[in-house]
């Protein structure tokens, strides 16, 4: 088991100034404190949707990587987005999924099947790669090589449940935000 | 002689091409659909599409997925449509909600009218899943377009520009079967 901001502190060191990054609930609060940056894609609208925010963004920016930080919880709820994920085929989409086991943003209940098997899924799914991390020490070594692969790529992190955050959400999608990403990728 | 050849080639009522909508979504600069089959524009619409390479054709697997990816292209700059039945729009009322209306993102989707009655206004319908659309439309502040008629397919291209102008969402309500 890992903690889930080390791992991401771990992640960011490989993420460049370009990629687009994807973070939702509670890794997104430990996210913006660890890569504070306009190419954060913060305000999916739904849970869940993030993975298909990421598909269209790794549709429409080929010459960027896509980097989704899901939730199981989240995931759970657009399974399918797997599939068409899969076919669609994004070689710049690397899709990461924070197995807790809890609804942690939502008052930590358990997800309905703690030993749902993510990545298997993602493998059946057709995903190019998948992986399982459950040592720091083995994700640490091998990050780069993941997010450095043709994807669509998989990888679940297997981490603690986290300290208690303070889910700030109005700060987190707010309009300036989005603004300040249209305005960063229109640069091109 | 004019006013004859005119006659000529003026499609009769009640008459929807999917070639015609085929065409404006081209023309709307449309370059990706997502879509889960609908009956109704599954033989005009969905079929010819997944023959061509352009638009390209995107299936998934929910309609919400597809509100999700329309929003991520369109921080790209990327046109695209989302064409589904109206019980997948109902499905993916809270996507709607969240990313098109509440983030004012222009989320453009052509919507078939399953068992809707052609020639009878959709509110006016007999059944109960078509008669409730236009007001949820209205209740959530969508503008929408009816599409029965061949000359109705000139109000595609003006309803994407628009979305995409105003950053906003549209929706095309199809009410019968293009040919």
């Amino acid at each position: 088991m890992m903690k889930r901001d080390e791992c991401l502190k771990v992640l960011a060191r490989h993420v460049a100034d370009t990629d687009i990054v994807l973070p939702v609930y509670s890794a997104a609060f430990d996210w913006i404190d660890i890569r504070p940056h306009p190419l954060n894609y913060l305000s999916h609208g739904a849970m869940g949707l993030a993975s298909s925010h990421a598909l269209g963004l790794a549709l429409g920016r080929p010459d960027r990587r896509i980097i989704v930080l899901d939730g199981d919880g989240s995931l759970l709820m657009n399974l399918g987005s797997l599939v068409t994920i899969a076919a669609a085929a994004p070689p710049n989409l690397f899709h990461f999924v924070c197995h807790n086991g809890t609804y942690e943003a939502n008052g930590g209940h358990p997800i309905p099947n703690q030993k749902v098997d993510f990545s298997g899924l993602a493998r059946s799914s057709g995903y190019a790669h998948t992986f399982d991390f459950n040592e720091l020490a083995s994700f640490e070594q091998q990050v780069g090589h993941v997010i450095g692969l043709p994807g669509p790529v998989f990888a679940t992190l297997h981490v603690e449940r986290s300290r208690p955050l303070t889910y700030n959400y109005p700060a987190l999608y707010a309009a300036d935000k989005r603004r300040a990403l249209k305005a960063e990728l229109s640069k091109r | 002689m004019q006013q004859g050849v005119s006659a000529d080639i003026r499609t009769p009522e009640g008459f929807l091409r999917g070639s015609s909508i085929i065409a404006e979504i081209k023309a709307s600069r449309i370059e990706f659909v997502l879509s889960v089959p609908d009956i109704t524009t599954s033989e005009g619409l969905l079929h010819p599409l997944s023959q061509g390479s352009a638009p390209r054709l995107i299936r998934v697997c929910k309609e919400d997925e597809g509100v999700g990816i329309c929003a991520g292209l369109s921080y790209t700059g990327r046109r695209s449509l989302l064409l589904i039945q109206q019980t997948g729009l109902l499905d993916s009322i809270n996507a709607v909600r969240g990313v098109a209306v509440e983030y004012a993102l222009p989320i453009c989707m052509m919507v078939g009218l399953l068992e809707k009655e052609p020639g009878i206004p959709p509110r006016q319908s007999k059944r109960y899943g078509v008669r409730i659309v236009e007001p949820i439309l209205d209740a959530m502040c969508i503008a929408y377009r009816e599409i029965e008629e061949e000359a109705d397919v000139a109000k595609i291209r003006p309803a994407i520009d628009d979305a995409y102008a105003q950053s906003r969402p549209v929706v095309l309500l199809i009410g019968r079967r293009p040919s």
